[in-house]
């Protein structure tokens, strides 16, 4: 098991009362896996995905819960020993390539720190390394390239170039937050498939975070679906996608215009999503589930109902 | 076929970028010039969707707001009802432009935050005289029931209300004038799926109501495909493809319109291959010469790099603009 998260609660101390944005997440992503964190905005994807790593803001903090990262207990561990981790053992991909990217250094100069930080290389094997990683995110002339600054690069080829930077210790586990949402579809499923291909070529595990159902279903081995700061269901792609269980699942996948169904009405959920200082107790969709009841105001446990899936409700859909 | 209600014809539209005009000044070399918009024909018949799709920068916005009115064509003519914009007299030019309407993607930015929300869906029915004083309230009213707002909200200021409720704001603005067609301008683009398909059910709901005719730009192929009736693919400056959405969708005939089919993720489509095309999107302003997708098209031929493909019909209803359509 390459990332586990035990009931991970990460909240934000605010005027009013303590934020709750990751409120009770328990996942798993294996050696070599794909799993994609899917969720509306504002359900917590992004601080679950910066909990990990330890890169949660003041006035955020992990309350409860653990981060095992191969086996290894992480969580709280000294800035120091995470930085370490962060480099070396686990990369992050963001929205914004630039969060990663320094806008004043030419590539080759980011680059070759970025080895050189970690491994004690000759400046020629660094340049090597460097100018092999922006190749094999298929970027053309990479010697030429290296000296480039970024604004010199089109969008994607920036997120290209932040891919090949995590790519470049070969970690174990590549936390992509939203990646290509501002990408336009040819070069997303550019940058899809060179994360395809490299992946499964070294084995890394992927936390692929988006709010993109199809994005998903496309890339991802398994899912887990967010909402108010929980995983309300997980399994396998097929499973959850073909015969989600939570109404949530079921009234996101209708949700989605697709193929079969031009111009009629799509399925809707109604309302909206509660603020995360203003949550229903119990189950959070109670209060937009057609199928809520009493029970619903509980919380609902944690269940396994088939194997390698979980879910959160009392009163599952049924096909 | 019945007549359209607007029709571009040979539309093209260019801009000169800020550097461009600072170099001129400077007497340097002259300016770059963006044909945003390039020899574009497009008609739009009464109470039909027609669907605008391509990547980011292709000019879809600009040829919006052509057609809206908002923006001058630099070479080619707009007809409304037949009639050419250009020759109309400033009455008829008034009544044209409230005709069109346009919904934007970012509604927080198109609503006047300092306005009451009645305010800003009345004011324009009260200013052209589509309103009287006493009938205000009603009318304000029923503008927002249609769009799924409360009335009872019509005090408040947009930023009291979320990003779908904004969007609906929208609507309820642009419907108020009773125009005869809506540009929506990337209008669900910025909101999450469950609030998204809201927006799409109002709009499919509002479209048999009121016989709507709209051009419906996006760059989401699934919501595209979902809701109009005909579908014209952009690339740099041109379309390339223009047919009825299953046609498009099922028999696509420009390789770009190919490409882009085959690289929108689905729910259907597990495990995918993802990748197919290759390179970026040229820069527009300087896009590649002959047919713009030749550097990144599969059946590229020598002649595809000095000749410009017209857009034809290549078969009943179905035009396409590449020269593989000559070969066969
Ligand atoms: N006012 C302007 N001045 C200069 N160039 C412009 C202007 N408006 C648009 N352009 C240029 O014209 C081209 C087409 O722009 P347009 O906004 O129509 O694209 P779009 O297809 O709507 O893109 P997006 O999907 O990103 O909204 C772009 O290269 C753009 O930079
Ligand atoms: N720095 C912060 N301070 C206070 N609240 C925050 C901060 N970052 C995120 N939040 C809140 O935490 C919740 C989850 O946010 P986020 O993880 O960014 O959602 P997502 O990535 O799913 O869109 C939201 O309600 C958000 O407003
Ligand atoms: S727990 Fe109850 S309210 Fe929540 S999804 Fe299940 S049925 Fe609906
Ligand atoms: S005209 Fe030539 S380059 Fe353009 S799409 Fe057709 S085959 Fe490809
Ligand atoms: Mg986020
Ligand atoms: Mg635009």
């Amino acid at each position: 098991m390459t990332l586990e998260l035990r009931d991970l609660h990460t909240h934000f101390d605010t005027r009013v009362g303590a934020l709750r944005a990751v409120d009770g997440v328990s996942l798993s992503v294996r050696r070599g896996e794909v799993l994609g964190l899917v969720g509306e905005s504002g359900s917590g994807k992004s601080v679950t995905g910066f909990s990990i790593i330890g890169l949660v803001d003041p006035p955020g903090r992990i309350v409860s819960g653990q981060v095992l990262f191969q086996g290894r207990d992480i969580t709280g561990l000294p800035e120091p020993e995470l930085r370490k981790l962060r480099g070396n053992r686990i990369a992050m991909i963001f929205q914004d390539p630039m969060m990663t990217l320094n806008p004043v250094l030419r590539i080759d100069t980011q680059r070759i720190e970025t080895v050189r930080a970690h491994d004690n290389v000759s400046h020629v094997v660094a340049r090597t390394r460097a100018r092999d990683a922006l190749g094999q995110v298929g970027i053309p002339s990479p010697d030429e390239r290296l000296s480039s600054y970024p604004h010199q690069f089109s969008g994607g080829m920036r997120q290209r170039v932040a891919i090949a930077i995590a790519l470049l210790h070969n970690p174990a586990l590549i936390i992509a937050d939203e990646p290509t949402t501002a990408l336009d579809v040819t070069i997303q499923a550019q940058i899809l498939a060179v994360v395809q291909k490299l992946a499964a070529e070294r084995g890394t595990s992927l936390l692929w975070i988006t709010h993109d159902l199809s994005v998903v279903a496309g890339l991802a081995d398994r899912v887990a679906v967010m909402y108010a700061g929980r995983i309300v269901e997980s399994g396998s792609v097929d499973a959850v996608l073909d015969r989600p269980m939570h109404h949530y699942t079921a009234g996101l996948i209708g949700s989605v215009p697709s193929r079969n169904k031009r111009g009629a009405k799509l399925l809707q959920i109604p309302g909206m999503t509660p603020s995360p200082l203003d949550r229903p107790a119990g189950c959070a969709f109670r209060t937009r589930c057609s199928a809520a009841t009493e029970t619903c105001a509980q919380e609902p446990p944690l269940t396994m109902p088939e194997p390698d899936r979980t879910l959160r409700c009392f009163h599952p859909v049924r096909i | 076929m019945s007549e359209a209600l607007i029709e571009l014809r040979e539309v093209s539209r260019r801009f000169g970028t800020p550097n461009g005009a600072l170099s001129r000044l400077l007497g340097q070399r002259p300016a770059p010039i963006v044909h945003a918009v390039d020899h574009v024909s497009l008609s739009i018949r009464p109470g039909e969707v027609v669907g605008l799709v391509g990547e980011s920068g292709c000019g879809k916005s600009t040829l919006g707001r052509l057609a809206a009115g908002i923006l001058k064509p630099s070479d080619g003519q707009v007809f409304w009802r037949g009639r050419d914009r250009a020759d109309f007299q400033a009455a008829a030019l008034k009544s044209a432009r409230l005709g069109v309407q346009m919904i934007f993607q970012d509604p927080q930015s198109s609503l006047n935050p300092r306005l009451r929300v009645a305010e800003i869906i009345g004011e324009a029915p009260r200013v052209h005289g589509l309103i009287g004083p006493e009938g205000f309230d009603a009318y304000v009213d029923a503008q927002m029931r249609r769009a799924g707002l409360d009335p009872t909200l019509k005090r408040r200021y947009p930023h009291q209300f979320s990003g779908g409720q904004r969007q609906r704001i929208g609507i309820a603005r642009a419907l108020a004038v009773q125009p005869d067609m809506l540009v929506c301008d990337e209008s669900v683009a910025a909101l999450d799926v469950s609030i998204q398909a809201q927006i799409i059910n109002l709009f499919l709901d509002l479209r048999t109501e009121l016989n709507l005719t709209c051009l419906f730009i996006s760059h989401d192929l699934g919501v595209v495909e979902h809701v109009s009736d005909r579908v014209a693919i952009m690339y740099l400056g041109r379309i390339v493809e223009e047919a009825p959405a299953e046609v498009v969708f099922s028999h696509p005939n420009h390789p770009y319109t190919q490409a882009l089919l085959a690289e929108v993720p689905r729910l259907e489509n597990r495990r995918s291959h993802f990748g197919a095309i290759q390179g970026e999107l040229p820069s527009p302003l300087h896009p590649p010469p002959g047919c713009h997708f030749h550097p990144r098209c599969p059946h590229a031929m020598p002649r595809c790099k000095v000749e410009i493909p017209k857009l034809r019909e290549i078969a009943p209803g179905q035009k396409s603009a590449c020269h593989l359509n000559d070969v066969a």
